[in-house]
């Protein structure tokens, strides 16, 4: 059993068991730090894999920003535990038959690919590039159109996103930087030419007492 | 000694893989602990000196066994749990901040492929790590279960996630002038006969500009050190931390200042490679004292910053990374694939 084997199977079991733990845990805030294990091993995995720009992608967008940002809801939501949980009951038998549906399916994936007896190769290790360089110029040229589409798509939804959720409020006392750029001394302030001193008054003597 | 060198030997053909994970554990740690004490060391000085005070002159030679002092002092202090923290999640907070600040380090090269990993993503690496490390600053302000706390636990991430996306931007820039994720390639294309015009400070001025202004933001420091805001938020996400988990914050926040002084000479100013024209001879030579040098330069940046500049409102911290910096970075990487197009700039010896 190689080393690379013996840590295939330990970063599988860490990833099942905190896959698990999303779904059985009962706080929300431990269910979404048990995602991020998820993640983490999974790239790991993919790592093992050879496939290191698409593990440290998953890291990268994944656990450095969506899930920091999910993270970020469940905490400020103060979510009512007690309902969630009868749910979990009620879903149990449609959830166990999506998964018995979805492990049929991998099962007939790994079948039909054990069929054709050749191992599939690595097309950057064949091309003798690094797994970057091949996806990157996999991508930009070979299929630059759908990456566009993509792309396209993507930003779309960011942009239909942001009008969702923006409300205009009246009343809003908001700067404009450029125009607080462009102001000067003399608008804000007025030079007064005055004595520093009032003379004093002339027989207006005040006597000690 | 020799048989301790048989010995060493024996373990290190007997166990590979187990060496390397000790000798990858001990090497970046130990010097990276005694470089943090000795640049909050130097921190204080510097404040000292641009306050005109002397700075911690009593403990040891010049006071530089201040900060020994002060870590013996964290660490043999009583930690605190604040009523209705989340335990695991407060102890567990400050791990997941250092741990990332620390493997950041496997792949940072300090001569022409002499790194711990020498990987061929070691920037995408680099930037996953960092973006790792904000959990630690969220879960120890939830966990706390206190308001200044999660406050500067929203501010934080809010900071750090906007701060990424012009960092992650300025170095796109890089990478096209580069054609590699490989932090050695990177300093090897800015190899050339000119010494420092061949540096990619000269095409990508702006983008190491907002590289290292963005590295401030990131490791939450002054002048964008909302995070903390001790005249607001009391120490924002730590304010309940005492003892040793308060020194492991600590830590974290030095070990990423070093990190980002680390990488702004690799990434703009041709790392180990001199200033000179190659023609000097020694002083034209690239040497890891180069790196060594432009490093202290941006980690004294760091506190000269400090130092010098009030802190910024929240809504301009926003304002300067959502409008100001990830524009200018998305035009710069437009220019620069022109300037690689159309050959302004050659890359390599």
């Amino acid at each position: 059993m190689s080393f690379q084997l013996i840590c295939f199977y330990a970063f599988a079991a860490v990833t099942v068991g905190a896959a698990l733990a999303v779904v059985t845990l009962k706080s929300p805030v431990h269910a979404a730090l048990s995602l991020v294990l998820t993640f983490f091993s999974t790239a790991c995995l993919w790592l093992l894999a050879d496939a290191e720009f698409l593990a440290i992608a998953l890291v990268l967008v994944y656990v450095g920003a969506v899930m920091v940002l999910f993270l970020f809801v469940v905490m400020m939501l103060d979510l009512d535990l007690d309902p969630l949980r009868e749910g979990f009951v009620r879903a149990l038998p449609f959830g166990l038959l999506v998964a018995v549906v979805m492990l049929a399916e991998m099962l007939a994936l790994i079948g039909v690919r054990s069929m054709d007896l050749q191992a599939p190769v690595d097309p950057a290790a064949a091309a003798g590039m690094s797994n970057t360089v091949w996806l990157a110029s996999a991508l930009f040229s070979e299929f630059l159109l759908p990456f566009e589409v993509a792309a396209l798509i993507l930003t779309v939804g960011i942009i239909a996103a942001i009008p969702l959720t923006l409300r205009h409020r009246t009343g809003i006392k908001a700067q404009n930087p450029s125009r607080q750029v462009r102001v000067e001394a003399r608008d804000r302030i007025r030079v007064v030419k005055m004595q520093a001193e009032k003379p004093a008054a002339a027989n207006q003597e005040t006597s000690a007492p | 000694m020799s048989w301790l060198i048989d010995l060493y030997h024996w373990f290190v053909t007997t166990f590979p893989t187990l060496s390397m994970a000790l000798g990858l554990f001990l090497f970046p740690l130990l010097p990276l602990i005694i470089a943090v004490a000795l640049y909050v060391w130097w921190e204080r000085k510097v404040i000292g000196w641009m306050h005109v005070r002397m700075g911690p002159n009593k403990i040891g030679p010049l006071g530089l066994a201040q900060t020994f002092a002060d870590v013996f002092k964290l660490l043999l202090k009583e930690v605190i749990y604040p009523a209705n923290a989340n335990k695991k999640l407060f102890l567990l907070a400050p791990l997941w901040a250092l741990i990332p600040a620390f493997a950041a380090w496997a792949v940072v090269p300090i001569g022409p492929h002499v790194a711990w990993s020498d990987a061929n993503a070691g920037l995408l690496f680099l930037l996953a790590m960092t973006s790792m490390g904000v959990y630690g600053i969220i879960l120890a302000g939830w966990a706390s279960n206190s308001r200044y706390a999660m406050l500067g636990a929203m501010r934080a991430a809010a900071q750090t996630i906007s701060y990424e996306i012009a960092m992650g931007f300025s170095l796109v820039s890089v990478l096209v002038l580069a054609g590699s994720l490989n932090l050695s390639d990177i300093v090897a294309a800015q190899a050339g006969s000119k010494g420092i015009l061949d540096w990619f400070l000269v095409p990508l001025l702006p983008m190491a500009v907002i590289y290292f202004v963005s590295g401030v933001a990131e490791t939450n420091r002054a002048p964008f050190d909302v995070a903390e805001g001790e005249s607001e938020i009391v120490a924002g996400f730590h304010v309940e931390y005492s003892g040793a988990p308060f020194a492991v914050f600590f830590l974290t926040e030095y070990a990423n200042m070093i990190l980002i002084s680390f990488l702004a000479p690799v990434l703009f100013l041709g790392g180990w490679l001199s200033p000179f024209p190659a023609s000097w001879g020694f002083l034209g030579a690239p040497s890891w004292v180069w790196l060594a040098i432009k490093a202290f330069f941006f980690a004294t940046a760091f506190v000269w910053f400090r130092a010098s500049f009030p802190r910024y409102r929240y809504d301009q911290i926003m304002r300067l990374g959502w409008k100001v910096f990830i524009p200018i970075t998305i035009v710069w990487v437009f220019v620069a694939g022109c300037m690689k197009y159309f050959g302004w700039v050659t890359t390599g010896a």
